[in-house]
């Protein structure tokens, strides 16, 4: 091999390799500038990182963007319940206030469509002659349970939840999530993937089990793998299970953009004493998303029964999850608070009957 | 004089190509027509070939190649025989070990039976090249240290996959086979067990593993760096005074007032090696079988450090009267 060969060898061989490492940079790469900020205390890695090129990005400030409030009207002096017929909840509220809060539900879960999204065009707007309303007054009913029965979660810092909080202007919320069916191959006799192994962009795009809603935020399974002590003695918990659980915590925190620091310190992740009060807030959240799941969505599953397009593969109605409310937000909208506007969905608690689903 | 002061090895020795040494009592003959590669030159011997082939690298070859078509077809199905769909995604992709319920039983096939058996043949096929490594040795007059250090590999491989799961009672407790699940799995397995950083065994692992490198790279730039005296030929020098390596021996005793000899600078290096996965074996071994939760383990034995409490005390909601389920 002559001496230009060589070179030309070589140069060829380096050229590929470069290639390759800049396809895999492109793909794996974030670019930058990265900020972070302390989290705990120095040297355990607490450390709550974020690209400022991702959130001060135009779809993420529109995406967490606050709608104007919408004016106040004064008070008619006469209560919803007596202004208006087949009025189940907000029945004490003024009714002009009543009216205000509809204008902004209908901007909030149906821009497109407004009132008729509801309300059943030449029809008489009292009649739940469209199954939206009667799973909108379900939703208020829940919107005015969680901010009432859910503080822990919703009102740490007093800011509470609307509509608007899930809703963004869509009908359905995204970030929801269906029951996956078991893939044809995991029934065959080749290619069982136990509910995991596949690129899931639910579980941060890692391999973990792809649905740790069903088990967590549906089921009420364990979450907790680690036992109390340092020997065996009576934690039963597998391997496998802290890969649910891991995919869990993968879920929650592509939801909120965090890292597992914004809530454990990795020294041990079990410990609450050396878990931030961010923990205690999550560990509500998934008491308040399963909630939400078997009280609230679950049952109004009737009322689909001749609804094309809403339900998922397996004939259920999407889901909440962490993703719904967050969108990728530490707290939903960055913390802006809508309630303060809206103080008829503050609750208190309303009544628990169940809607009429038939 | 060749010139070593390179990345690449600058000499390629071009001639007849050497067929290897006398056999003796070996019935096998070496397979394959010799032929040279430049690159491979670059970074090693140009020659490729002859290889011997002999009953033990044969069955491993075998054993293997049954091994790898059951995890790949197994994927392949995993994705719907989807060749696209197969290469976008096989990083992801995994032959999984039966649940944990299962225990020790023999699961049907598709439900963890694939994996113990892709298992059987992967470990049949290990065992069969250590074999043919330690018989080659043998052949060759050599000393057993190379068997000897797979062994040590082995050892690692055989308590994840095996000797661990049999301990708990569970396949479920195993590897899964997959590059991605392997290392959910490893995660997964600090996780569960309390943070495996607490465990001494793993430290001395981490301690080998990193020696190891240091070693690697102590001893690979001193011998570079002593080429250019014709330090390479590191056996022929051993006993000379005033030799390349000699220099190279004066050049570590001047920087930190000890050095080691040509003989056990690749002890140092085999032990460092081997105790990796011997100590890293020992500590999966011990995870869950004997210790739950390394790091209440450390807190038993005043290893793990309490932090200062930066951030308001937090108590476990659920152990609060009036809480949610």
């Amino acid at each position: 091999m002559s001496y230009k060969q060589r070179i030309l060898t070589i140069a060829l061989t380096l050229t590929a390799g470069a290639v390759l490492l800049l396809i895999f940079a492109y793909y794996t790469f974030e670019r930058p500038t990265v900020k972070w900020v302390q989290w705990g205390y120095r040297g355990t890695g607490m450390v709550h990182i974020v690209n400022t090129r991702t959130i001060d990005s135009a779809a993420v400030k529109a995406l967490n963007a606050v709608p104007e409030p919408e004016d106040k009207i004064g008070p008619s002096g006469q209560k919803a319940v007596d202004a208006y017929q087949n009025v189940q909840v907000l029945k004490d509220i003024d009714s002009n206030e009543l009216l205000r809060q509809m204008t902004a539900w209908a901007k909030w879960v149906a821009p497109e469509q407004g009132c008729s999204y509801c309300h059943k065009d030449g029809a008489n707007f009292a009649e739940d002659a469209l199954y939206t309303k009667v799973v909108a007054r379900r939703m208020i009913q829940m919107t005015r349970h969680l901010n009432a029965d859910w503080k822990q979660h919703v009102a740490v810092n007093g800011v509470g939840v609307t509509c608007y909080t899930c809703h963004r202007g869509n009908p359905v919320p995204k970030n929801v999530w269906y029951t996956p069916v078991p893939p044809r191959s995991s029934l065959a006799l080749l290619g069982n993937k136990a509910g995991q192994n596949r690129r899931s962009p639910e579980v941060g795009l890692t391999s973990l089990p792809y649905d740790p809603f069903t088990p967590f935020l549906e089921g009420d399974q364990q979450i907790r793998v680690n036992g109390p002590t340092a020997l065996p003695t009576t934690n039963r918990q597998s391997l496998k299970q802290a890969e649910w659980t891991y995919a869990l915590m993968m879920a929650i925190s592509k939801g909120l953009g965090v890292n597992c620091t914004y809530c454990h310190n990795m020294q041990n992740f079990q410990a609450w004493s050396a878990s931030t009060p961010q923990r205690v807030t999550a560990w509500y959240g998934i008491r308040m998303v399963r909630d939400i799941n078997n009280n609230y969505i679950n049952p109004l599953t009737p009322l689909y029964a001749n609804v094309p397009g809403r339900k998922g593969p397996a004939g259920d109605l999407p889901k909440a999850n962490c993703a719904t409310c967050h969108q990728g937000a530490y707290r939903p909208l960055y913390g802006a608070s809508m309630l303060k506007d809206y103080p008829s969905l503050a609750g208190p608690s309303p009544e628990k009957a169940v809607v009429k689903t038939q | 004089m060749a010139e070593y002061q390179n990345i690449f090895t600058q000499v390629q020795v071009k001639g007849p190509a050497h067929t290897g040494v006398p056999l003796y009592r070996d019935q096998y003959g070496r397979t394959g027509k010799p032929f040279f590669v430049y690159l491979l030159g670059l970074i090693g011997d140009a020659q490729i070939g002859p290889i011997f082939l002999g009953l033990t690298g044969v069955a491993s070859f075998i054993c293997g190649f049954i091994a790898i078509e059951i995890i790949g077809l197994n994927m392949a199905a995993s994705v719907d025989w989807s060749p696209v769909q197969f290469v976008k995604q096989l990083p992801w992709l995994a032959l999984e070990p039966p649940s944990p319920a299962n225990g020790l039983h023999i699961p049907p096939l598709n439900e963890g039976g694939w994996w113990l058996a892709a298992g059987m043949f992967l470990t049949l096929a290990i065992l069969l090249w250590w074999a043919r490594t330690y018989l080659r040795a043998r052949q060759l007059g050599l000393g057993t240290h190379i068997p000897w250090a797979f062994a040590s590999a082995i050892w690692l491989y055989l308590v994840c996959g095996f000797i661990r799961p049999i301990c708990m009672g569970t396949w479920g407790e195993a590897v899964p086979f997959g590059i991605f699940p392997h290392l959910d799995w490893t995660a997964a397995f600090s996780l569960r067990y309390g943070n495996l950083y607490y465990n001494p065994f793993h430290m001395l692992s981490i301690a080998f593993l990193y020696g190891s490198t240091l070693l690697f790279a102590m001893h690979g730039a001193t011998i570079l760096a002593v080429s250019r005296y014709g330090g390479e030929r590191e056996i022929e020098q051993t006993t000379d005074r005033g030799t390349a390596l000699e220099r190279a021996g004066l050049f570590w005793r001047w920087t930190m007032g000890f050095n080691a000899s040509m003989e056990s600078i690749h002890r140092w290096a085999w032990w460092f090696a081997v105790l990796c996965t011997l100590t890293g074996g020992i500590g999966i071994l011990l995870t869950g079988t004997v210790v739950d939760n390394w790091y209440l383990w450390a807190v038993k034995h005043g290893i793990a450090p309490t932090y200062p409490e930066v951030l308001p005390v937090v108590l476990d909601p659920a152990t609060l009267t009036g809480a949610p389920k």
